[in-house]
């Protein structure tokens, strides 16, 4: 499998805090990646950086065989690597000033200069995927959470992303609504979509996550295939986290 | 009140409006607008933080807040001849009402843009817009839906606040008002007879202020 995404050496500090002492982490071609950990392990930081939406201190992104440094790319850089990301936020921050239909297209049409009526096309496709495309004249704040989120997916998915980010895609849902999403998500995992997921949803870290990822306080402590991750922990931290989710969990 | 008033009163009301309609009201809504673009761009300036223009902008709305719209108007029209500079009334009259009412309307703005929660541009960011694609498509808009109801405030404010142009010769609603009272010595009915236009104008705008808010919220833009 060849390798789509490696972090290397990844730092962040806030305020003179450092919060990722320097992480690494690699996700091949084709494979999800869940990342797990309690609250303020670092881990939406790390993603944030990976994506530019913060500056690392320090570290280096390769991604398909380009290699940019997180702390010093240039905008043009920058700019290259969110054109070959997708990026789906724990808040869907769908734009509100535009129809269902018009976040979809707003990436292709705007950022990527593709003519009106072809990313229509491709948005109506990418909406009808998520089950949303018979309210692709609705407005976000007429939809609900989990609705939103799927069209949120779909925005990511129009623009042909090599790997798509996702942030706790689920936490602001009610539960009777994170199914839906989950759902969407793990289609396109039997896809192929290159996925780097942040989440609390156990569920899917294990049946469709390939690999884990745990991390806490800022620091990598087990990356072990998603099986393993869980019948055979590989330390203590890892036991105790989810002995603790085990628990919370009815 | 005996015929001879009323009679005066039905004289003057074409007089009043006619200089409401062809004076008035164009100084308010010329000033408005280039308030409009003053206050867009002081705003932005603080917005994106930018040096040395923050700071500038920053006294400026420290300056024209913080000193009345009379003695502006006053500095311009008769102190500024001093310096060589003389502007015609109505001229002074825009020039002074935009800066004033840029100033307030900078703030409304700024206050707008800053409301607008940062996953708005991340999202845009991460589909691939630029920064200045994300603040004319995005933030932009937005803001201004949120700056809508408050902007529409200041206008109603302005048409009023024109009347100060009065002090300088601009013979706009009110001083056409006044001309009428010194010629023919009637005051309290004639002076009613103008606020009542003023009411006038002021209840239109109320009225298409929420006929504009009402658009804006059947676009999805209610706040919530």
């Amino acid at each position: 499998m060849s390798e789509m995404l490696r972090l290397t050496g990844v730092r962040k500090s806030f305020d003179g805090t450092e919060v990722l002492h320097g992480i690494d982490l690699a996700v091949n071609k084709g494979e999800v990646v869940a990342v797990l950990g309690p609250s303020g392990s670092g881990k939406t930081t790390l993603l944030r950086c990976a994506n530019f939406l913060e500056r690392a201190d320090a570290g280096t992104l390769s991604l398909g065989g380009e290699t940019y440094d997180l702390a010093r790319a240039t905008h043009r850089e920058v700019a290259a690597v969110r054109r070959r990301a997708g990026f789906v936020f724990q808040s869907y921050n769908l734009f509100r000033n535009r129809t269902v239909l018009g976040n979809v297209t707003e990436g292709l049409v705007v950022a990527r200069k593709v003519p009106k009526t072809e990313a229509e096309a491709r948005a109506h496709e990418m909406l009808e995927h998520v089950g949303m495309d018979d309210r692709c004249d609705a407005y976000p704040a007429a939809l609900s959470g989990g609705q939103q989120q799927r069209v949120a997916i779909a925005r990511a998915m129009a623009t042909d992303p090599e790997i798509i980010y996702f942030d706790e895609p689920t936490s602001a849902l009610d539960p009777e609504l994170t199914g839906e999403v989950l759902a969407v998500m793990r289609r396109l995992a039997e896809e192929g979509m290159t996925m780097l997921v942040v989440t609390h949803e156990m569920s899917f870290a294990r049946n469709v996550a390939d690999r884990v990822v745990f991390m806490e306080a800022g620091r990598v402590v087990a990356d072990a295939p998603a099986r393993d991750f869980f019948e055979r922990p590989a330390n203590d931290r890892v036991r105790a986290f989810l002995r603790t989710v085990d628990a919370s969990a009815t | 009140m005996d015929s001879a008033t009323i009679e005066l009163l039905v004289d003057a009301l074409p007089k009043i409006f006619i200089a409401g309609v062809t004076v008035t009201l164009p100084l308010a809504l010329v000033s408005f607008a280039i308030a409009l673009v003053i206050a867009t761009v002081v705003a932005l300036i603080q917005y994106a933080r930018v040096p040395v223009l923050r700071q500038i902008a920053r006294f400026y709305i420290w300056v024209v807040r913080g000193t009345p719209l009379f003695v502006q108007l006053y500095i311009v029209f008769f102190g500024l001849p001093d310096l060589g500079i003389t502007l015609d009334p109505l001229p002074t009259a825009i020039l002074v009402l935009s800066i004033n009412t840029g100033a307030y309307s900078a703030e409304t703005m700024r206050g707008a843009l800053e409301s607008v929660p940062a996953g708005q541009a991340e999202a845009g960011y991460c589909v691939g817009m630029s920064y200045l694609q994300v603040m004319r498509r995005i933030v932009l808009p937005q803001a201004l839906r949120t700056a809508f109801p408050p902007l529409s405030n200041e206008l109603i404010s302005l048409v009023k606040d024109t009347s100060l142009a009065s002090g300088i010769m601009v013979t706009e609603m009110f001083r056409a008002t006044q001309e009428i009272v010194s010629r023919e010595w009637v005051t309290m009915p004639l002076y009613l007879e103008v606020a009542l236009v003023y009411l006038l104008f002021s209840t239109v705008l109320t009225w298409l202020q929420r006929v504009g808010e009402r658009k804006l919220a059947a676009q999805g833009m209610e706040r919530g």
